[in-house]
């Protein structure tokens, strides 16, 4: 007997009973689309968290000062804000081998002003390897430079937001704005990063030499630093190049063994890793929860199958009269549910695309259409319809062709 | 063994059923039923054979192990010259393709089929391409008279009308033999009437190996020769001549017509 042939008279055999076929089929369309929907979502939100934790910088290390949090979980005294030091940040950058750039950050809170347009936004006081830290990019002008630092230019660079603010559209590269009543060269417009998983705006600050805001925007003697930001050489550099910043200021704070550090490093690629492996297990929880729904549209086509085998027992008979072998009569049951899966697998695979995009739109999320989900479930609908298929196959296989002639 | 048989029966053409010593004992649990008790029989090529006999005789478990549906418990079976009593059921299922054509009570079209497509199907299982088989589906169902419903479903044919597709079907594939169980028993008499004589006309003209299973005298009299069973064996197995009717062939005959 020829393959063709098998398929061709599967095909006849569903052909004949279409809306028996068809419901059969739905099954098998809703698992593979929930399926292809929970695990497109999953991985949606999962890029979501990457994209945000691309967003905050590659191989970033923050280390807050006097953020150290006591044993009963509540923030430890005040006066220990100011303990980081631009020595810190100076070792920092000489003695940890795995650090690649290292900045300082002053951060004040102002008013800028520009013609009759003004805006409440906070500054940060950096160095200028910011942009590379944070992985921010300049869309006009220029960034300061590591003069501007040393001399603690009056230079800003401004957000998205703050530039649209002010300037309404007129271009802000080289006008003079003022914040807390001093003027400042606006040199730079960063690029936009848009809203975070939270709804905040990414665009909102602007950003100068740290020594400008020590020295004109914050009134207290010792120069301040709320933040060291770092980067390390690498990804994997991360976990390392925290132990060698915890220890090196430990030294330098003289942090005797046991005592609580006044000083706390975050690992924002930890962090990262911990929400993805999150979204991870939660992606992994609605798939299975799908494929559920899949086996039980398996089932439903092992029971159609089997009911189909009862009633075509008397065609089953005559076609062993007329010479089919037990394996063709086999091969034929077993071609109908894979055909019913593989169409039904198909389409599932359709309409969870669609599905996927759809809600993707609702929520407001990175559409993400998994090929990878979508090419699994379809195989695994394939195997499905071999699966709860052979069983009623094989019976209509060794069926006894007199009993089943006789077959009222 | 098949060779030195074909050459004892010294008839003018080699017997295309040759059934020795067979015995068919059925068991379900601790009964045992003995169908057949040691049946000898030879049909040879071209002959057309009425089977009779009551039921529970022995005769329908004879017509499927001639079929190769069912296999012998004892004795042996070759037909047109190959041993089928120790076949597998692979086997069996291509030897039915390949040298039985069978017409059953029921037509057993499969149905919501076309009839070329019922004709087609034996050659499907054998391989036949599909130029070759839909040509010769075609030539079958003309030669039954059906040429024009080629495309129609079993449901919309009348009765005879689908006796001729399961006809043109056990034709279409060139079988050694015709085994046809209680063609007519689903027909009127007069429909009946056109199936017997089809079946008298492709033996007469196409020289074709026709068992018939009939337990009506009538349509056994289209036959050439009776084969009567009672109780498992062989009572009577004559030729039919024109002389016989209805009444001869309802009971059999007296001792001294037996067959010693």
């Amino acid at each position: 007997m020829r393959f063709l042939d098998i398929q061709k008279m599967a095909v006849h055999a569903l052909g004949k009973n279409k809306i028996q076929t068809a419901l059969t089929m739905l099954g098998i369309v809703i698992g593979v689309s929930a399926v292809i929907a929970m695990v497109s979502l999953g991985e949606g939100a999962q890029k979501l968290v990457q994209d945000q934790v691309a967003g905050m910088g590659t191989n970033v290390l923050q280390i807050q000062g006097g953020g150290g949090w006591n044993a009963g979980g509540g923030a430890r005294q005040g006066n220990d804000q100011q303990s980081l030091t631009e020595g810190d940040v100076e070792s920092i950058r000489q003695e940890v081998p795995t650090v690649k750039l290292v900045t300082p950050i002053a951060q004040a809170q102002g008013q800028f002003v520009f013609g009759n347009q003004n805006w409440q936004s906070r500054v940060e006081g950096s160095n200028e390897h910011y942009l590379d830290i944070r992985g921010l990019k300049i869309d006009q002008g220029d960034f300061f430079t590591a003069q501007d630092v040393q001399t603690a230019s009056r230079v800003v660079v401004l957000g998205k937001t703050v530039a649209e603010n002010l300037f309404q559209g007129s271009d802000p590269i080289g006008q003079t704005i003022r914040i807390r009543n001093l003027p400042y060269r606006v040199i730079g417009v960063l690029t936009p990063k848009g809203q975070s998983a939270n709804g905040q705006d990414q665009d909102d600050f602007a950003i100068m030499p740290y020594t400008t805001v020590q020295k004109k925007m914050t009134n207290s003697a010792i120069p301040r630093i709320n933040r060291i930001s770092v980067s390390a050489i690498g990804a994997q550099a991360t976990g390392a190049a925290k132990d060698q910043i915890t220890e090196l200021l430990r030294e330098r704070h003289s942090i005797r063994p046991g005592q609580p550090e006044d000083f706390r490093v975050n690992n924002l690629t930890e962090v990262a890793e911990a929400a993805e492996a999150t979204t991870r297990v939660m992606t992994l929880l609605l798939g299975s929860i799908a494929a559920v729904s899949l086996l039980v549209g398996g089932i439903g086509i092992m029971n159609i199958m089997l009911v189909s085998v009862t009633e075509r027992t008397r065609e089953i008979g005559i076609r062993m009269a007329i010479g089919s072998r037990g394996s063709y009569i086999r091969m034929q049951f077993l071609a109908e549910s894979v055909i019913l899966c593989m169409l039904g697998g198909l389409i599932g695979v359709l309409l969870g695309i669609g599905l996927s995009v759809a809600i993707a739109r609702v929520m407001g999320w990175p559409s993400f259409v998994s090929p990878q989900a979508a090419s699994i479930a379809f195989l695994f609908s394939a195997a499905t319809g071999v699966f709860f298929g052979y069983y009623p196959a094989h019976k209509a296989a060794s069926l006894d062709p007199i009993e089943a002639l006789r077959y009222e | 063994m098949p060779q030195r048989e074909t050459e004892s029966s010294a008839s003018t053409s080699a017997p295309v059923i040759q059934l020795s010593g067979v015995h068919k004992i059925y068991r379900t649990g601790e009964i045992e039923v003995h169908a057949l008790q040691g049946v000898s029989m030879n049909v040879r090529r071209g002959e057309f054979v009425a089977v009779m006999g009551p039921s529970g005789s022995g005769k329908s478990t004879m017509m499927n192990i001639i079929g190769c549906l069912d296999r012998l418990s004892s004795g042996t079976y070759i037909l047109d010259g190959i041993d089928v009593s120790t076949m597998s059921r692979n086997e069996l299922a291509d030897t039915r393709n390949q040298k039985i054509g069978f017409v059953f009570q029921a037509f057993n079209l499969i149905p919501r089929t076309s009839a070329l497509a019922n004709v087609e199907l034996p050659m499907v299982y054998a391989g036949v391409s599909p130029a070759e088989r839909s040509e010769r589906a075609r030539a079958a169902l003309e030669g039954v008279g059906l040429g024009a419903k080629e495309h129609s479903f079993p449901n919309q044919l009348s009765g005879g009308q689908q006796q001729r597709v399961a006809l043109a079907r056990a034709m279409a594939s060139n079988p050694a033999i015709i085994l046809a169980d209680e063609p007519t028993g689903a027909l009127d008499s007069k429909t009946a009437e056109e199936i017997m004589s089809m079946f008298q006309q492709l033996n007469r003209e196409r020289g074709i190996t026709i068992v018939l299973v009939t337990h009506e005298p009538d349509v056994a009299l289209h036959a050439k020769r009776l084969v009567r069973f009672k109780d498992g064996l062989i009572q009577e197995d004559r030729s039919i001549t024109p002389q016989d009717d209805i009444l001869t062939l309802l009971h059999p005959l007296e001792v001294s017509h037996e067959i010693p």
